[in-house]
């Protein structure tokens, strides 16, 4: 045993190791993330990014039916892509332990919505442990892969942001030995999911959540906490911590098992409070049930159901007191949102676009951004893989020149998740839209991890890369073009040509992410500007590159300057430039 | 219940708020203390706003900050730390970088940096103290190693050995970088 400070996804990724996890398999998203990045450092464990989380639940399954202790583990959005054979699985039950940690995102801090994975618990009838801090996401880790085999069930392990980033000490344990090998283990009444064999399954789950209910009722994970006899609080979850602090003196049942409720260790709890609390963030997923049991509680009808809490908002909304800053800003403050980084690859992309007047169907990634000012050129953006769907919907539904500005843009990781069945669609129902991958080989947006075109494993082993141009070929787009993004000119005359043709087609663009470290060869010099030559047109902040900025004292207009420490070298603001004012440092 | 000390970081991806914070909460760890300490992540990294929240004491429940209980605001550049002045508690104390890094509205010219941060901060905080984190670093011999040098001065305002700063950045630096953070977060102490 030893002390050390983990995030949470640092500690569940220890919990799996302790558990004699033997596969664990995800795709990226903030704030799940970094747990596979962690059990990729155990030699026991085999892990890897699977091409979306419907690919990743299934592997798991495939393994946890050998008899092997399986890890997934995905984003709350996530989960609605792994639905499908989540629900069926919570009716196969598992052989070795599987369990699912979904990682929500309260506050959006980097999603599109703000869903409460709880209801998935529920939905799919499938247990769900909830760590309030990094010591009990290793602890639950583990008790779930227990849970899971002991109950013959798939387990939910959430976390929320707040959770998988924050760091605190833990006390690391011992691995788990004398776990049963692998093997082939033929069992078609439970894993043959046909009507005839869902039927008595069914029936088995509902026993099991039943079995669990009580279960937990002695179990230490769900702990009642003895303060004051008058004021009572149950919580869950990083919740618990706020409560802790806006509410010190109360007594707390404080689960760590939050579905199925432990329906009598409730009740008796809350018989014996004058006033009680529920705190917890999001839905209100244990009130409603806590009420249905005919208990009186204060809850939602106070805290907000929308964005997290925080120790500030419990006590606000719990007491109604305004916090009075000590210290204020006086002044407006310009924001700092984030921006693509400089040289970015996408950068080019979407200045065309903008030039182009286009209607883009947008994507989830870097490319977002693109969003923004002053490149603004992003029309919808709904979930993965979806810009290429939208793009075929406005196709149908428009004429004429309208007809030719939808243009879809989507990232090479995105297209492989969910977008090439919509690029299937496109070609088999006559759609005449065009499709922009930005292929910046790496899945960049949540901290460049590999995927099935970039070339390289979990473990960063070379390993086959999926060919972009034959793949789009091979479902019969007939024209698929390659650009140099870097080049404004051929990027905006080739998308331009693909916009006109009366037929789908394909653009891709072939250029790393500048952050990649095995391409750090595409770096290059920085470039000045000559002040003698810059005259304030403005032209080369129409691109919106961090590196270039803008000192409004200088000259008569004020003049551009490239911060030396940022600029690449991409050179993109230099064919902006009329003057000629752009140019490679030389060392004189 | 014991009291529990909040530091605040405040800065702009890319600065090193990151290692900074890992490196503080180690050493908080090693004094004995119970730790929490959060971030948040994602977007963070292509330059817009970031915190972290460290949080130590006897035991520590919430990983971020109550709203206006910050001990300590920590800033590494000027807007960043201006603009997180509402969190500071009464009586709090600021050390902040003297540095400006222009936002996107500013870097393109819709809006201009704002002037007199310094001024402002100083003049209604009484306990604060700016430090040039990039000349110090320049001193030690690597412009990347200001943020080691503003914990430098950060680390005399907390009661904790010397010898656990120096444990903590050992294990945490890589080895390549180690000599320069360590000149440069003794010029930090110095100028604090
Ligand atoms: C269903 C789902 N899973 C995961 C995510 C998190 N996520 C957002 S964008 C993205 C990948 C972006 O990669 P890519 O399409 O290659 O674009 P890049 O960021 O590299 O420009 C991921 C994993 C999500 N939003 N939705
Ligand atoms: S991380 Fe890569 S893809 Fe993302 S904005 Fe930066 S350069 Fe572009
Ligand atoms: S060359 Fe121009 S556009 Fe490219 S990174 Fe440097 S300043 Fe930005």
């Amino acid at each position: 045993m030893s002390k050390e400070i983990l995030s949470g996804n640092e500690a569940i990724a220890r919990g799996a190791f302790e558990a004699g996890v033997k596969v664990a398999v995800a795709y990226p998203g903030t704030p799940s993330t970094e747990i596979l990045e962690n059990t990729a450092h155990y030699p026991s464990i085999d892990s890897s990014w699977a091409p979306n989380e419907k690919v990743a639940l299934e592997v798991g399954i495939g393994s946890c039916f050998g008899g092997a202790r399986s890890l997934v583990t995905m984003k709350h959005v996530g989960v609605n892509v792994a639905a499908d054979p989540l629900f069926t699985l919570s009716y196969t039950g598992v052989r070795g332990g599987l369990v699912l940690v979904v990682a929500d995102d309260p506050e959006l801090h980097s999603s599109q919505d703000e869903q409460d994975s709880r209801h998935y618990a529920r939905a799919a009838k499938v247990p769900m442990f909830e760590p309030a801090d990094s010591q009990e996401a290793l602890e639950y880790t583990r008790l779930a892969f227990e849970a899971s085999e002991q109950f013959d069930t798939p387990m939910f392990l959430r976390t929320t942001t707040r959770i998988s980033h924050s760091k605190s000490i833990v006390e690391t344990g011992e691995p788990v030995t004398g776990l049963p090998e692998p093997s082939l283990e033929r069992n078609p009444p439970k894993l043959v999911m046909l009507p005839g064999n869902a039927r008595k399954r069914h029936v088995f789950v509902e026993q099991r959540l039943k079995d669990m209910a009580e279960w937990s009722c002695s179990q230490s994970f769900n702990r009642i906490e003895e303060r004051s006899a008058e004021v009572g609080v149950i919580t869950a979850g990083v919740a618990y911590q706020y409560a802790r602090e806006v509410l010190p003196d109360a007594s707390v049942l404080k689960l760590g098992l939050v579905y199925p409720l432990p329906v009598q260790l409730v009740k008796d709890f809350a018989s014996r409070f004058k006033t009680l609390y529920v705190v917890e963030e999001l839905e209100q997923f244990l009130e409603d049930q806590i009420r249905a049991l005919g208990i009186e509680v204060i809850g939602k009808d106070r805290l907000p159901i929308c964005g997290e809490l925080t120790p500030g908002r419990v006590r606000e909304a719990l007491f109604a007191e305004k916090l009075q800053p000590a210290y204020q800003t006086t002044i407006d403050l310009p924001n700092r949102p984030p921006n693509m980084c400089p040289g970015c690859p996408h950068r080019g992309v979407f200045y065309a676009l903008n030039r182009l007047k286009a209607f883009v169907t947008g994507d989830i990634g870097c490319y977002t951004l693109g969003f923004m000012p002053p490149l603004s050129a992003m029309d919808t953006c709904v979930c993965m893989g979806a810009s290429v769907g939208n793009a075929s919907g406005l196709n149908k539904v428009l004429t004429g020149p309208d007809k030719q500005k939808v243009v879809g843009v989507i990232g090479d990781s995105t297209f492989l998740h969910t977008g090439i069945n919509g690029l299937m669609d496109m070609v088999y129902n006559g759609s005449t839209a065009t499709l922009i991958i930005l292929d910046n080989r790496i899945t960049a947006m949540t901290g460049r991890q590999e995927n099935p075109a970039s070339g390289f494993t979990l473990a960063g082993d070379p390993s086959a890369r999926v060919d972009l141009e034959q793949l789009c070929r091979s479902v019969g787009i007939r024209s698929v073009r390659k650009v140099n993004p870097w080049n404004l000119e051929e990027t905006r005359q080739v998308i331009k040509e693909e916009m006109e043709r009366e037929e789908p087609s394909v653009v891709i663009t072939e250029a790393p992410c500048i952050l990649i470290k095995r391409d750090v060869g595409q770096r290059k010099p920085p470039l000045v500007i000559d002040p003698d030559k810059c005259t304030g047109c403005k032209a080369c902040l129409k691109i919106g590159c961090p590196a270039i900025e803008w000192q409004p004292d200088a000259g008569e207009r004020g003049k551009a300057y490239v911060n030396q420490l940022l600029c690449v070298g991409c050179g993109i603001c230099d064919q902006l430039c009329k003057f000629d004012a752009y140019s490679e440092v030389t060392n004189d | 219940m014991t009291k529990v000390t909040n530091i605040l970081l405040a800065g702009v991806g890319g600065q090193g708020t990151l290692l900074a914070s890992e490196v503080l909460s180690e050493v908080l760890m090693l004094a004995g203390y119970d730790v929490k300490k959060n971030e948040i992540h994602g977007m963070s990294q292509r330059g817009g706003s970031v915190s972290s929240h460290v949080r130590f004491g006897e035991q520590v429940y919430s990983p971020i900050i109550p709203e206006g209980e910050t001990d300590i605001l920590f800033g590494f550049e000027l807007l960043e730390t201006y603009r997180n002045l509402p969190l500071l508690k009464k009586g709090g104390a600021v050390i902040t970088n003297n540095l400006k890094l222009m936002p996107p509205s500013v870097a393109t010219g819709q809006e201009r940096y704002p002037e007199g941060l310094e001024e402002l901060i100083c003049q209604q905080v009484e306990k604060s103290l700016v430090v040039d984190g990039l000349a110090l670093a320049m001193e030690a011999g690597n412009p990347r190693t200001a943020n080691i040098a503003l914990l430098g001065a950060l680390s005399t305002k907390i009661d904790v050995a010397l010898e656990l700063w120096e444990q903590a950045l050992r294990k945490m630096v890589p080895e390549k970088f180690l000599e320069e953070n360590l000149r440069a977060f003794e010029l930090g102490r110095q100028a604090a």
